[in-house]
């Protein structure tokens, strides 16, 4: 384990010094809203501000994505047939990126890039990209990452973990990727390990400490049966309120569902993907008008089994929740996934 | 490397009015890249996604059976904006299919029991790629007795007729064809809901049976108490479910029954692993 120390007066050096072989990506303050955007060339990444909106799942899922194009003008060669546009996947930085939404990308992994079938769109985007991540010192109110596999802490999913300490950062190198990514940044100065180590270990338990006990309780879900949980009473009046209006599912570092949409301007057609929501009534509707989740219980129910207990049967890699509590923060009608986890945690059947 | 999204051009080379009212056609397609063709080697009832640049892209059950070479072909029904846009499609026109997508029925279980077939609508193309691959003189002896119950709302509406008739005079398969009504004094079939032929026609159950259900969500639902009857059990049912879907290889979450994905871990199932399942389809 190497640790780097960075000065806080060389940061915006070694960040200029990188773009010469990464695009960068940071938290930006964009319209009073706070994400994570590809860096302008004059541009760096607030570091005070991290706690972003919108998560950083766009860099290697965008909103909208162009799958495949075409042409259809009958005279040229290879009309009507698609073909994926070139894009560039050169190397590219996420600065500052959370713990917890590192471990979100690791969990959406085992989505696109499966045994059978790899979404080149995202593997190609995802080998091209070198995390580089920053310790929560002061966790949220809301952050309850530590009760779903994460941590203010968390090194999973990371290249590198900067540590905020004071006038310097310090940097735990975890890969390769990190490696290269502070040598081109030209950060190179070795911290003492042990006592670099123990600082950091002291504001982890600093952060840890802060954000008090936990109560959100994961341990019984994968020994429950899903169809006991389906069929659990609570899920009405959990839902009663919803207005199915998606903001959970968009600012979910997790939620990947996806619409593919095709489009012709002219004589050039092009195939999209756009993110979708499960909490859509369209989601599921069939040319036929049936439709298996038609009524807003059932999709509400859906987003929590989806993340609580399908995605835990299926990878058996945790929940598909990283506890980053954007959701909870933004549900405009205070639907808590905190409190319904631990309905579902707790729930046994009637016999 | 690989693109599970891009699909293989095609150009269609027939175009066949399946229905009196016009409203299914069969399409046959030929592959414009011969290597194209040799990696889509389907199993019978794998599905397809159609795919029109610039209108978008369907899932349709592959209707040819894997032993017909050198094409593919499905049969639609013209229902909403794609597939409008596919039946207004003319022969020579080039367009792309994704696949073969989703698991099959289960072909290595099968072989050397007998089958019932029971299909309604249109949900037949599966069903007969699965005949024309067992009835192939390759594959006849591989497996026993053959009974198909096969509706539709009317004479004019049933599907590949000439095959059917051609397969009702064979005596190495019971044909059982029915529509729900008709005013032809001279239809000489069945008439009846596919449920009620079911349990007038179909074979009792046996360990060495086996039946596979196909059709819209309402004969599903009463054709499985009809089979249940007759006595088969939970693992002799085998069902092939029709989810909404989008990328069909598992990655967009539309077709989850449960933490089964239709397109990928479908769309074949049995009741005994549907009944683990919420009933979501
Ligand atoms: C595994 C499978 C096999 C199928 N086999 C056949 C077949 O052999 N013949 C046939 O005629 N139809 C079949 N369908 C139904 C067919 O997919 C829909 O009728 C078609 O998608 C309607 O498209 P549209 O654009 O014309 O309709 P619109 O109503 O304009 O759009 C519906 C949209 O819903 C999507 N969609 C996906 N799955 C479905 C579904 N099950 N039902 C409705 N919409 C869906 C499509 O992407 C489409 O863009 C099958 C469906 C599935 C899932
Ligand atoms: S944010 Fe709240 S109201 Fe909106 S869809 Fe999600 S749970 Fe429902
Ligand atoms: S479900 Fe809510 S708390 Fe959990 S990862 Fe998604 S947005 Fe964060
Ligand atoms: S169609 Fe996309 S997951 Fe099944």
């Amino acid at each position: 384990m190497k640790v780097i120390q960075i000065d806080k007066n060389d940061w915006n050096r070694g960040i200029d010094a990188s773009r010469k072989a990464y695009h960068l990506f940071g938290p930006v303050t964009d319209n009073n809203q706070s994400m994570f955007k590809q860096l302008a060339p004059d541009q760096y990444p607030d570091m005070e501000k991290p706690d972003t909106i919108m998560s950083p799942k766009s860099v290697l899922f965008p909103q909208t994505e162009k799958l495949l194009g075409a042409t259809l003008d009958p005279t040229a060669e290879n009309h009507h047939i698609m073909e994926r546009p070139e894009t560039d996947y050169s190397p590219r930085a996420v600065i500052g990126i959370r713990p917890y939404d590192a471990r979100a990308v690791a969990l959406v992994k085992l989505n696109f890039d499966t045994p059978e079938y790899r979404d080149p769109y995202w593997c190609d985007a995802y080998a091209a990209t070198t995390f580089v991540g920053l310790a929560v010192n002061q966790p949220s109110v809301t952050d309850f990452s530590t009760a779903m596999g994460s941590g203010p802490f968390a090194e999973e999913g990371l290249d590198a973990l900067l540590v905020d300490a004071g006038d310097l950062y310090l940097a735990k190198v975890l890969t390769p990727k990190g490696e290269a990514f502070f040598s081109a940044a030209g950060f190179d100065t070795v911290a003492d390990t042990d006592e670099s180590l123990e600082k950091i270990e002291q504001l982890k338990n600093k952060a840890e400490t802060a954000m008090g006990p936990l109560a959100v309780f994961t341990d019984k879900l994968a020994q429950k049966s899903i169809l006991d949980l389906h069929g659990a009473p609570f899920w009405e009046d959990l839902a009663f309120t919803c207005i199915n209006c998606g903001t959970c599912t968009f600012v979910c570092p997790t939620c990947w569902c996806f619409d593919i949409q095709d489009e012709t301007k002219g004589n050039s057609a092009a195939r999209f993907r756009n993110w979708d929501t499960c909490m859509s009534p369209l989601f599921t509707k069939h040319g036929s008008g049936h439709n298996p989740r038609g009524e807003k219980t059932q999709r509400v129910r859906q987003r929590f089994m989806h993340k609580l207990k399908y995605f835990l049967d299926k990878y058996d890699s945790g929940t598909m929740c990283v506890g980053c509590g954007r959701c909870v923060e933004k549900c405009p009608v205070n639907i808590d996934i905190r409190q319904v986890c631990n309905k579902m945690n707790s729930y046994e059947p009637q016999k | 490397m690989d693109n599970p999204y891009r699909p293989y051009p095609v150009r269609i080379d027939e175009i066949e009015i399946a229905t009196e009212d016009k409203s299914l056609k069969t399409f046959k397609f030929v592959f414009l890249n011969e290597e194209d063709g040799e990696k889509f080697s389907h199993r019978a009832g794998q599905f397809a996604e159609l795919s029109i640049p610039g209108k978008g892209e369907i899932p349709i059950g592959i209707a040819s059976s894997p032993t017909e070479k050198g094409f593919v072909k499905f049969t639609v029904f013209k229902t909403g904006v794609v597939t409008s846009y596919l039946h207004n499609m003319k022969v020579g026109d080039i367009m792309g299919i994704r696949g073969p997508l989703g698991n099959s029925y289960p072909w290595d279980k099968l072989e050397g029991k007998n089958l019932v077939i029971i299909g309604g609508g249109f949900a037949f193309t599966t069903l007969r790629a699965s005949i024309v691959y067992m009835l192939d003189p390759a594959n006849r002896s591989k497996f026993g007795k053959i009974d198909v119950v096969y509706g539709a709302r009317s004479p004019g509406m049933l599907l590949y007729r000439d095959e059917l008739f051609e397969w009702e005079r064979r005596d190495d398969i019971n044909m059982h064809i029915t529509v729900d009504g008709t005013d032809d004094p001279t239809w000489g079939y069945n008439v009846g809901f596919v449920p009620t032929i079911v349990e007038q026609k179909a074979p009792k159950a046996s360990p060495e049976t086996y039946a596979i259900v196909c059709g819209p969500p309402i004969m599903i639902k009463f054709t499985q108490p009809a089979l249940e009857k007759l006595g088969y059990g939970d693992e002799q049912i085998i069902m092939s479910l029709e989810n909404r879907m989008k990328c069909g290889i598992g990655m967009c979450g539309r077709c989850n029954i449960g933490k089964e994905l239709v397109c990928k871990d479908g769309p074949v199932f049995t009741l005994k692993e549907l009944n683990r399942t919420p009933r979501e389809y």
